[in-house]
């Protein structure tokens, strides 16, 4: 795929979410919204998926809150069947709130926050043993920051030197119940990561193409990890979500759908 | 058992290079061996035990063994949502190793003593829980573990004392009788099985006649062995260092009940939280009513208030 693909891969993305989230009646839809662009671009071209198993990026969706804009991503890019987001929590389903293992192209199980980073760093590190060419991609929610856990992991990513573990984090400055910086505040996240080790960027998490083209130009072999910083917009894409707190956790009214779909549609128009 | 147990896996190490250790800054001397002779698989991670078992995930899920190493405690409660929606989850083949169960780290105080890590382990089906009763135990159940796809938590005991009569033997799932009686059974997991033992010669000079059953597995438990060695008996005693609630003890009263026995149980543990109590092993057991003479003791009251 090329860079050219990943916007409207973003659009399809957003669809997907409002469709699915309206079907099934549930919530979550301003997280999936956000993480949309992030994962057109990584999706539209930066994942290096042969069929060869050993030779595979992995993903850890760390804020697996938003899974249903991974699986949309997924089913977009011929990684699931057609049609497999139409399960999206149906009974029996391989496709909850948080993704699962048990769905082909998932290769953890997420949902409960601070696990990501940890496990991304031994994939990371297995690939290094292996001599593997392959990366490990993990995205994290800021408010995922709070768990002590992603810095224990932070400092050993950085003390082993894992230029090939690559840290997208999804900045939209919100959590279940407030605004980050009310919760508990992340002020000058770059900085943190800088003092911690890390290759830092900064850039806007709804530009598929400069996220392409700073991960592209990121060195896998040697140095330190890397975090892209990508700041974005909770809900975005929809204008009576964007930066609403309520869009966390409730589901869509039949008339808030209908509004929904007709800005997307308007959007990538 | 901690210096057999890194031996033997030293050794496997040697022929499967797929086994990685991993330690959250424990074991200064112990490892050594393990970490200067494969010092690319040997990887100290901190004092962070998440962060350990998160790793060990991510090795597993390709294609590596990974043994992550801590203190009994530390090794399971820190991080155990992590075993569990990692290894648990992902049905890998992470061994997680507690060193110390019960009291063994007794001057240490409460932080340090294991005493509810069989019942939490064991609460998850999918997670292999393995409790050596001493040194050659240990090396067979490495041997016996060694390719399995599923995760395994190893309960290991800093010292290996043998246990007469158990020469080694170990079996998945099954349990091993090191002393045959008729009165009354004493059923052990773990290095306090040399105090049952002890208890059952005690015993014997009373006049009683005690089997000694060891368990060494949970998840598969040994609940069709028990369940012939319970049908039996009129009394069992479970001895184990660990709380009363969860354990063996709580296996053996399930597998009496779940098969309709006759037979009495009396759950030898720790039933209270041993705050402010610092001192040996040897103290804390006996303290806790696990040493050989307590057990004894335990053992001749029951069967005097049966017969009375």
């Amino acid at each position: 795929m090329t860079d050219i693909e990943a916007a409207p891969l973003a659009d399809g993305i957003r669809r997907i979410v409002i469709a699915e989230s309206k079907r099934a009646n549930v919530g979550h839809i301003g997280s999936a919204l956000s993480v949309a662009d992030i994962l057109a671009a990584l999706y539209g071209g930066i994942l290096n998926l042969p069929s060869d198993r050993s030779q595979q990026d992995r993903v850890v969706m760390s804020k697996g809150h938003a899974a249903l804009a991974l699986y949309a991503a997924l089913e977009l890019t011929d990684h699931v069947p057609s049609g497999t987001t139409g399960t999206y929590c149906a009974d029996g389903t391989l496709l909850g709130v948080h993704p699962e293992r048990d769905l082909d192209a998932v290769d953890f199980c997420t949902g409960s926050l601070g696990h990501g980073l940890p496990i991304a760093a031994g994939a990371a590190l297995a690939a290094r043993l292996q001599r593997s060419m392959r990366r490990a991609f993990v995205v994290l929610s800021d408010a995922e920051l709070n768990e002590g856990s992603v810095w224990e992991a932070a400092m050993f990513a950085a003390h082993h030197g894992l230029a090939n573990l690559v840290v997208i984090l999804d900045l939209n400055g919100q959590q279940a119940m407030g605004y980050t910086r009310d919760v508990l505040d992340l002020d000058a996240p770059e900085q943190r990561w800088r003092s911690f080790g890390w290759d830092v960027h900064e850039l806007d998490g709804h530009n598929t193409s400069a996220m392409q083209t700073t991960i592209r130009g990121l060195d896998f072999a040697t140095g330190p990890p890397h975090i892209v910083i990508a700041h974005t917009t909770f809900g975005k894409g929809v204008s009576f979500m964007q930066s609403v707190i309520d869009w966390h956790y409730l589901p869509m009214t039949d008339e808030q759908y209908h509004q929904a779909l007709s800005e997307l549609q308007a959007a990538a128009a | 058992m901690r210096d057999d147990f890194i031996a033997e896996l030293t050794e496997l190490a040697d022929v499967d290079e797929r086994v990685v250790l991993l330690t959250g800054d424990l074991g200064y001397l112990v490892l050594d061996a393990f970490a200067s002779r494969f010092p690319d698989r040997f990887f100290n991670v901190g004092v962070a035990e998440q962060n350990m078992i998160g790793i060990a995930t991510g090795l597993a899920e390709a294609g590596y063994v990974p043994f992550a190493y801590s203190i009994a405690t530390f090794a399971t409660m820190r991080p155990y949502e992590f075993v569990r929606n990692g290894p648990v989850l992902h049905n890998l083949p992470v061994r997680i190793v507690g060193v110390g169960g019960g009291f063994d780290y007794g001057f240490n105080g409460i932080t340090h003593f294991a005493l509810e890590d069989y019942a939490l382990m064991r609460a998850q089906p999918d997670l292999m829980v393995v409790a050596p009763a001493d040194s050659a135990q240990a090396r067979a159940a490495v041997l016996a573990t060694r390719g399995l796809a599923g995760p395994i938590y190893f309960r290991i005991a800093k010292r290996g004392t043998p246990v007469p009569g158990l020469n080694g033997r170990f079996a998945i799932g099954g349990i091993q009788i090191i002393r045959d009686g008729t009165d009354i059974a004493l059923i052990a997991i773990g290095s306090v099985a040399r105090e049952a033992q002890r208890a059952a010669e005690m015993l014997a000079e009373e006049g009683i006649s005690a089997t000694v059953a060891v368990v060494s597995t949970l998840n598969p438990s040994p609940t069709e062995d028990l369940a012939e060695l319970l049908g039996g008996v009129p009394l069992a005693i479970s001895v184990e260092t660990h709380y009363v609630n969860g354990g063996l003890g709580s296996l053996v009263a399930e597998t009496i009940a779940e098969h309709g026995l006759g037979c009495r149980l009396i759950r030898a543990g720790v039933a209270t939280v041993p705050r402010g109590l610092a001192g040996s092993q040897r103290f804390l057991e006996d303290r806790f009513g696990l040493s050989a003479h307590r057990l004894a003791a335990t053992a001749q009251a029951a069967l005097t208030a049966a017969t009375a």
